[in-house]
This record gives structure tokens, C-alpha cells and sequence, in this order.
């Protein structure tokens, strides 16, 4: 599945319809379905808020694919600014947004709820968010 | 989504239906805030029975009305989070802080 979208706030939520409408194909279980949910609208949220500052022309590309493993992957870019230091943004509580009271806790909510997430990201070229979570229907 | 204000002796509960992400928490803070500035009650009492869905948006909201409700002497808490929310809350460290009541309804 592949579908691009603009970066207004929104498309957080029709970002969270579209991978639980994907995902209920196979099979998941509650708590899997909420967490994949949970961590791509923290990544669209990023797009949004930190990759496009408020930019209303800005697009969001997500992919997601399922694999006979069971693996679900889940990419999400964006063409905005880029993040200076990776390491740092994926710190918890770190925001560089706390006057509208982010919490700093984007990357934390996506890194604990998948299985794994990778970050490129290059300033001025935008960001690739890719996350793996193994759904326990494989595993039937 | 939708936020309603009960008003019961000086107790303000205040109920929010539906999705917190950071396009809804702007509009539900504002909501709140404006509630608390006016009717200035002597506790404040986060309902999320009906609150659906939740993500880090929705942590910086309920940190913000705790810091606010703070600075004002005002007693906070956050009441019936179903189990997902719960997580986020945890994960985030908030229940070390926040009064949270009713886990799981």
C-alpha cells in the first residue's frame, strides 16, 4: 500500500483510518492494531509539526507492506527540513517544541510500541521514518 | 470530539469524547483553560471514559493542564483511562506525578 497525503493536521487521523483499514486484513489483535496506530500518528505528527513547520503545501508519503513472515513495515516520509541530530530528537522529552506543550515523547511512543525503527533523515532534504512490528496472526 | 464541563460543588470534571492528537488538543487546551480561568474551581477531574484514542499530543495536554491547575493551587487528576492510554501515560511518566483514577474502564 502506497499513498501520499498533504501535511495539515487534519490528515493525522485519516493517516490512522488508512494503516488500521491495511492492517485489518490480517488479522491483528487489538493491542496491535492501537499500538501500529498509535506509533504512525506520531510519525505523521512529526511531518506536520517539526518537518514542515506549519507548511501547508508539504506532502506525506506512507507505505506499508505485510510480508508472509507476518512482519508489517511501515515507512513514512516527508520532503521538510530534515533533523539535525537524530540521537538527540529520539531522546525522551526532548522537543524543540515545548511552548505548545509537545511532550517530547514522539519517538519514544513509536519506538516502544513496533518492534523496530530506523531514521534517515538529511537537512533541507526531509525524513524517512521506516518501523517493523510482527503481528502474532503469523504466528498461528 | 467533544469536551463537557460538569460543574459539581467547586469540582470541575471535564469530559473528552472522542480522538486526542495534536490536531484536537489545541482546540480541547484552549477549551479547558478558559473553564478553569472563569468558574476558577477548587479541584480538577480529567474524565477519559470517552476518550477513544490518544497519542504523545495528548500527553502534553494532560502535562499542561497539571502544570496550569498547579500553578493555581489546584488539586488534578485524570480518571478512567482505558488500558491503551493508560500505556502512554505510564510510558511517559505521568502517573509518577498525576493522580490517575479508574484504570481500564
Amino acid at each position: 500500500m502506497r499513498i501520499k497525503f498533504c501535511a495539515i493536521s487534519q490528515n493525522e487521523a485519516f493517516s490512522r483510518i488508512v494503516i488500521t483499514g491495511f492492517m485489518s486484513a490480517f488479522d491483528p489483535t487489538v493491542e496491535e492494531l492501537a499500538d501500529v496506530k498509535t506509533a504512525v500518528s506520531e510519525a505523521v505528527t512529526n511531518c506536520v509539526v517539526h518537518a514542515y513547520r506549519g507548511r501547508t503545501d508539504g506532502e506525506i508519503v506512507m507505505e506499508a507492506k505485510m510480508y508472509s513472515s507476518g512482519k508489517l513495515t511501515i515507512k513514512i516520509c516527508d520532503k521538510g527540513c530534515g533533523i539535525e541530530n537524530i540521537e538527540q530528537a529520539m531522546q525522551p522529552l526532548f522537543t524543540t517544541d515545548a511552548e505548545n506543550e509537545r511532550s517530547g515523547m514522539g519517538f519514544s511512543i513509536m519506538e516502544t510500541f513496533t518492534d523496530k525503527i530506523k531514521v534517515k533523515s538529511r537537512i533541507g532534504a526531509g525524513t524517512t521514518v521506516v518501523m517493523h512490528k510482527m503481528l502474532s496472526s503469523a504466528k498461528k | 470530539m467533544s469536551v463537557e464541563f460538569n460543574n459539581v460543588s467547586g469540582t470541575m470534571v471535564v469530559g473528552i469524547s472522542g480522538e486526542i492528537d495534536h490536531h484536537s488538543a489545541k482546540d480541547i487546551r484552549s477549551k479547558i483553560d478558559s473553564e478553569i480561568v472563569e468558574n476558577l474551581p477548587t479541584r480538577v477531574v480529567l474524565d477519559l471514559s470517552g476518550t477513544t484514542f490518544m497519542d504523545s499530543s495528548g500527553l502534553g495536554l494532560v502535562l499542561g493542564r497539571f502544570k496550569k491547575t498547579s500553578e493555581l493551587n489546584i488539586p488534578f487528576e485524570v480518571v478512567n483511562p482505558n488500558t491503551k492510554i493508560y500505556k502512554i501515560l505510564k510510558l511517559a511518566g505521568v502517573d509518577k506525578i498525576v493522580t490517575i483514577k479508574g484504570i481500564g474502564i
